[in-house]
């Protein structure tokens, strides 16, 4: 209850306790990607004589994928720019180009993961397959979530019900997203590029 | 009140775009020095830091961190700070004193 109070008192209007419970839960997710990402380093090198990190992975492939997945956040924030000025056509061009980006990302991800199963990779081959598969589809996943959340907005302006005292959403999912992008960042360098 | 707390106003989509350039470049400059061989030595240190540059210049411009109010920026920092202490302790816990 005091801490409540002191949220109010701070922050009296509902915009910034949305931000708070937005950075909060951000917050809360670095740990969980933490976690993913160290039991990953704890068995990228047990591969149990099945494929290891430099049979499969493909860098340029995967440097392209990153590169659309940062290009997203480009559209991403002149998506929140546009509805800052109330431009909500504008806005929902710059969403849709971030979700058709985002997809392209899902789709890179889902071409590389069938490549690795035919090279033998797969989740149960081994602890280094197992970690793998779990970080990058925990956050392939969290792609999925923000292209929906994403494609809602779009079609929400679309249809009326974007009110513009609820431009505060496209902030909120805005944040969502670049998140998501600073954790690929953070994957891209650690599973990837360290391990070739 | 409130208001107070916002310092500096946004940046502008020259600015993002800016960004958004420099965010390639350094992707490219990433990949370019995993083929370099001379570098093999300084590889992981320089990923690590252009890495890190990357992940400030997203969280401070695109998600403008750097232009809200702090109490975002602490709340964030709690998870930054927290989730070295929880990699460094897995890697000690299972690397070390277990030896998985």
């Amino acid at each position: 209850m005091a801490t409540e109070a002191v949220l109010v008192e701070e922050h009296p209007d509902v915009h910034h306790q949305r931000k708070i419970a937005m950075w909060t839960f951000l917050g809360s997710e670095v740990l969980l990607f933490g976690s993913l990402i160290s039991t990953f380093l704890l068995f990228r090198n047990r591969t149990l004589g099945g494929p290891t990190a430099e049979d499969v992975f493909d860098i340029p492939f995967t440097s392209i994928s990153s590169f659309v997945l940062l290009m997203s956040s480009l559209t991403m924030v002149l998506a929140h720019h546009s509805a800052t000025r109330r431009d909500w056509r504008q806005m929902r061009v710059w969403l849709f180009a971030t979700a058709f980006l985002g997809l392209t990302f899902l789709a890179g991800q889902v071409f590389e993961f069938t490549v690795f199963v035919e090279d033998g990779l797969t989740v149960t081959t081994s602890p280094f397959g197992s970690s793998f598969f779990l970080l990058t589809g925990f956050h392939g996943a969290h792609v999925a979530v923000g292209v929906m959340m994403l494609l809602s907005l779009a079609f929400m302006s679309m249809s009326g019900k974007l009110h513009p005292e609820r431009g505060m959403n496209v902030e909120l999912v805005g944040l969502y997203w670049h998140f998501v992008d600073i954790v690929w960042i953070a994957i891209f360098t650690i599973v990837y590029l360290l391990q070739v | 009140m409130t208001e107070a707390v916002h310092h500096r106003p946004h940046p502008r989509p020259r600015d993002y775009w800016t960004i958004a350039a420099i965010l390639a470049v350094i992707t490219a400059a990433e990949v370019a020095v995993t083929y370099v061989d001379a570098l093999s030595a300084a590889v992981a240190p320089l990923l690590i830091v252009m890495s890190i540059t990357k992940f400030v210049l997203v969280v401070g411009w695109f998600m403008h961190l750097r232009y809200d109010s702090p109490a975002y920026r602490r709340l964030f920092l709690i998870g930054l700070v927290a989730a070295p202490l929880l990699l460094g302790a897995v890697l000690f816990t299972f690397g070390v004193l277990i030896g998985s």
